[in-house]
């Protein structure tokens, strides 16, 4: 146990030290037009080889029925959402496409972040908000695009990308109206970010 | 070539999800590259100093639809199996509103979260876990707000089907839409760093 801590504290010295001698350079983000168009490539292999394009919070939604459903289940039984990702019973809700695309997502920007040295243990935030306020907007939007995607049958992935690259009319529709919200609410979260 | 691959059996369920987590990877990787896993990034976009989110996400858009729109026209993909969700017009647009407010006020969507948490920001991680409760409310809300969730049901409906035009005058029109906001958006920029002292974020 003493050694444990003793190199805990080794480590954390370690670190501190490292980070006054920047010693990983973060790489500037790459050209937007080229991320583009690479992003658009692999929305496009997930058409041709899938039939489907790409989504997000439909593996949060997985997560959230099983959640229920382990927690109490005759609820979980008498709610029409919940069964929806919870399938008829015959394979496991996890065996799903859009949790196992999320898995990649998760191990596409770690990879990234290595290559281009992001990776960084930090809160993201404007210069005038404290960490503690900036978590508790960061839950609260979370919930927010929890819900409204929920709504919408689809967040930013689901609806924006792909159904905008499929010219969908509720995607476009959808798309119009994130963007419309989130200018008309910028002014009341200026403080936050900038 | 028949494509969508997958519909047409080329492979298995099982062989399906190691597809889905090479494409995840894909989509990972370009997120992080285009600063999506930064909050500050992608709030920056409504506040015009930084439009990295609408140049990546259009431009996105735009290759997909081309390309798609190329291989159905020479016969490689069958569009009509290619899934589109249906569209329900009022739902859509509340939910998309809804969105909206917390994107500026969490700093990112369920995606984009994804890519930040993966590389260590605690904001992404607890914004992630705001979803998750997000989707809780709607799930418990559900059986009161259910017939709100079904109205206005307009069926599977493309924009060119919509507006009685064909699909290459739309894809042009989305192209030409594009060029523009690009257009605008660069000199959004330049003129926003000029106003905060040459310094585009």
């Amino acid at each position: 146990m003493t050694s444990l801590t003793h190199v805990l504290t080794k480590f954390k010295t370690a670190a501190g030290e490292k980070s006054h001698e920047h010693v990983v350079e973060a790489k500037p983000y790459s050209n937007p037009y080229y991320v583009g168009v690479g992003l658009g490539l692999v929305l496009l292999a997930a058409f041709v080889i899938m039939g489907r394009g790409l989504g997000a919070s439909g593996a949060l939604s997985t997560v959230t029925a099983l959640t229920v459903n382990t927690v109490a289940p005759s609820h979980a039984e008498g709610n029409q959402f919940y069964q929806g990702y919870l399938g008829d019973g015959t394979t496991n809700p996890l065996k799903d496409w859009l949790v196992f695309e999320v898995l990649g997502v998760l191990a596409g920007g770690f990879l990234s972040g290595i290559f281009a040295g992001r990776i960084k243990v930090k809160v993201e935030k404007g210069p005038r908000i404290s960490s503690k306020k900036r978590l508790v907007f960061a839950f609260l939007g979370g919930a927010l695009m929890g819900f409204g995607a929920k709504l919408a049958r689809g967040c930013t992935s689901g609806q924006a990308l792909t159904g905008g690259a499929l010219l969908n009319l509720g995607s476009w529709a959808f798309m119009m109206a994130v963007f419309a919200g989130a200018y008309a609410f910028a002014y009341f979260m200026r403080r936050q970010w900038t | 070539m028949n494509a969508p691959f997958y519909k047409f059996g080329f492979f298995s369920f099982d062989v399906s999800l190691i597809v889905a987590f090479v494409i995840g990877i894909g989509f990972g990787f370009m997120l992080e590259r285009g600063g999506f896993g930064n909050a500050r990034i992608l709030a920056a976009q409504f506040y015009f100093t930084n439009m990295r989110v609408l140049k990546v996400m259009f431009t996105a858009i735009v290759t997909a639809m081309i390309g798609i729109f190329y291989l159905s026209l020479i016969g490689w993909v069958d569009l009509s199996l290619v899934y589109l969700s249906d569209t329900y017009i009022v739902p859509q647009v509340i939910g998309g509103l809804i969105l909206g407010f917390g994107f500026v006020i969490g700093g990112y969507c369920p995606g984009t979260s994804f890519v930040s948490l993966a590389t260590g920001r605690y904001d992404g991680l607890v914004f992630a876990l705001g979803v998750v409760a997000g989707i809780f409310v709607f799930g418990e809300l559900f059986p009161y707000i259910s017939d709100f969730f079904y109205s206005t049901p307009m069926g599977k409906v493309r924009l060119n089907e919509w507006l009685g035009v064909s699909y290459g005058m739309i894809v042009l029109a989305v192209v030409l839409m594009a060029l523009g906001a690009f257009a605008a958006a660069e000199w959004g920029e330049k003129v926003m760093a000029k106003k905060n002292g040459g310094v585009i974020e």
